[in-house]
């Protein structure tokens, strides 16, 4: 296992590579003089060559790359251009607001997908199924920012059970969001739950239990939701990075202090160092999630360790 | 003896035709798309035409999904809307197919370093969640619907790519390429003309399954002011103008919303019904 796990490491590097190559080109990829750009459009000539040594953009391209490397290392992200405040500070204040809502959306997720799915997989073929994919099929069709409108609508403003926006540490400003962040996600779960559960369904040893006469609850409780979860499992991972990008369109529907609307809103004002911050940090997720599913993976199915 | 000979499209209409929710969504995009195309025959009032003493008026007979803020008929945005919507949606998942069934090609049909190098690209690509990836590509190249056609279409490349690496793979040790290959075929066309063909089913599925996705996605843009600019009447960005009106206005959320829903809820139905007819692996 230990073997395994290392040989994974390894595996990131080069896509840890290709990604900070990324993230560093990122600037450089906007049309026009980078140093340009973050003096912003009044400066003058002294201003832009200032800032060109500065950020030492004068510099041959892979020696900036190496600064840019050793500047990472010790948690220099760079300066926002609007508010002249550390990005890392920046994003340290806002990064505890986004995981709330997305491991609250996972959640949701996860409880409502994969009980639509056992419960479309138990009566498949009945009235229960189709309901339940029809659902389903909706929750992945429906846009989040509509969903997220359309609930703030209902429940905030002629219900009034919940606030309509914002974000100030209590639960109740938490439910709408999630709930709305979760819906897609849900909907996928659901889907591979009902295929995972009906290919579980077909194994010869829920015919040998159902054979040497268990009960038919038991059977689907106990045998095959159990043995359906597994690659129910891997998909939470998987999906989580969708959620995060989805968190975008949600925070700033419900004007979520999180990563997602800063993220809106630094494209807004072309904050470049702290979008290139921002689409490190999640990329950086996005492979160390990959990471821990591939583990959680290879935990649940010894074979893959051997592969 | 009697011989009835079935051809593949035959069979495919016999698996899809048992759809009926399928059949729907076909007829329901067939009818989208005439809309769209006859946009000006159908919109009872000039889309852009602002009134403002007809500001915010709930739905009515003169119109039917009530007027936005500066007195615009919505239906008849709506109905324009479609045209931006379906176009943004078709030619970008178009652009990612081209591109990504290329890549897909020479992927499996060359191997190797190229073969590596595609792969792991589209990894990277992969990793990144579609919207994500899209918002860094219209920061780096600025708000605006070409933007984010070609935002939306670079990230429907790598799946692409996979799908015809993987059918690419198999069909290019079978005997018939072979065959084609010992004739003394040029590369170029047993790569188009030969293996491409055999890898079209699993792209189109993917093709109709993704024009929902993209559909979503570029509205998505809009809506957070990346995509279509005001006042052209584009489905998120009427859904975005509406967000200061909740409580007062309803009809300004809920109409267009609806809009982006049932499409890219037919186009997903509609994917649903061609994968079950074309995918050998379900029957």
């Amino acid at each position: 296992m230990l073997r395994f796990f290392l040989k994974r490491c390894l595996a990131m590097i080069p896509v840890l590579f290709v990604v900070s190559v990324l993230a560093f080109a990122f600037v450089h990829l906007l049309p026009g003089d980078p140093a340009r750009m973050m003096a912003g459009p009044d400066a003058d000539v002294a201003t832009i060559e200032a800032f060109r040594q500065q950020l030492g953009l004068d510099r041959p391209l892979p020696e900036q790359y190496v600064r840019y490397i050793g500047k990472l290392l010790v948690g220099d992200l760079g300066i926002s251009l609007r508010t002249k405040i550390a990005v890392f500070d920046e994003i340290a204040l806002r990064y505890t607001p986004t995981m709330v809502l997305a491991l609250c959306g996972m959640a949701w997720s996860v409880v409502f997908g994969v009980l639509f799915g056992a419960i479309a997989a138990i009566h498949s073929g009945k009235w229960q199924d189709y309901t339940a994919m029809l659902v389903s099929v909706s929750g992945i069709s429906v846009p989040q920012f509509w969903l997220g409108l359309l609930l703030i609508q209902l429940c905030a403003v002629y219900l009034g059970w919940f606030p309509v926006a914002g974000y100030s540490g209590k639960w109740q400003e938490l439910v709408l969001p999630s709930l709305t962040l979760g819906a897609t996600v849900a909907a996928i779960m659901a889907r591979f739950t009902l295929s995972a559960f009906l290919e579980v369904l077909g194994e010869e040893y829920i015919s040998t239990a159902r054979a040497k006469g268990v009960r038919e609850r038991l059977v689907m409780w106990k045998h095959a939701f159990r043995n359906a979860l597994i690659p129910v499992v891997t998909m939470i991972g998987l999906q989580f990075g969708f959620l995060l990008g989805g968190s975008v369109v949600v925070e700033t529907v419900f004007a979520w202090p999180g990563l997602g609307r800063y993220m809106i809103e630094a494209v807004g004002v072309r904050d470049y160092p702290v979008l290139q911050a921002l689409l490190l940090l999640y990329s950086f997720h996005f492979v160390f999630i990959n990471l821990v599913v591939d583990m959680v993976y290879a935990l649940i199915n010894p074979e893959i360790r051997y592969e | 003896m009697e011989h009835n000979v079935v051809s593949p499209f035959d069979l495919f209409w016999h698996k899809f035709k048992k759809r009926r929710t399928a059949l729907v969504a076909a007829v329901f995009i067939v009818f989208l798309v005439v809309v769209a195309v006859f946009a000006p025959l159908f919109a009872p009032h000039d889309p852009m035409t602002t009134d403002y003493a007809q500001s915010m008026q709930p739905p009515s007979l003169e119109h039917p999904a009530g007027t936005d803020v500066y007195g615009r008929d919505i239906l008849s945005r709506i109905i324009y809307g479609s045209r931006i919507s379906l176009a943004v949606g078709f030619t970008s998942v178009l652009v990612g197919a081209l591109v990504g069934v290329t890549l897909g090609l020479i992927s499996g049909f060359f191997g190797g370093f190229l073969d590596g190098l595609i792969m792991r690209t589209s990894d990277v690509l992969f990793a990144f969640p579609g919207i994500l990836l899209a918002i860094a590509i219209v920061a780096i190249l600025g708000p605006g619907l070409v933007n984010v056609v070609v935002a939306v279409s670079v990230f429907s490349m790598p799946t692409f790519a996979r799908i015809v690496r993987g059918s690419t793979l198999g069909l290019k040790e079978t005997l018939y390429v072979r065959a084609a290959r010992s004739v003394g075929a040029s590369r170029r066309r047993l790569m188009f003309v030969h293996i491409m063909p055999g890898t079209l089913s699993g792209v189109i599925v993917y093709f109709t399954m993704r024009i929902g996705t993209s559909i979503i996605t570029a509205a998505s843009l809009s809506f957070l002011g990346l995509g279509a600019q005001p006042p052209t009447p584009e489905w998120g960005a009427m859904l975005a103008e509406s967000r200061d009106y909740i409580g007062v206005a309803d009809h300004m959320t809920i109409f267009p919303g609806i809009a982006i829903f049932l499409t890219v809820l037919f186009f997903n139905l509609f994917g649903d019904g061609l994968r079950a007819a074309l995918d050998p692996k379900l029957k």
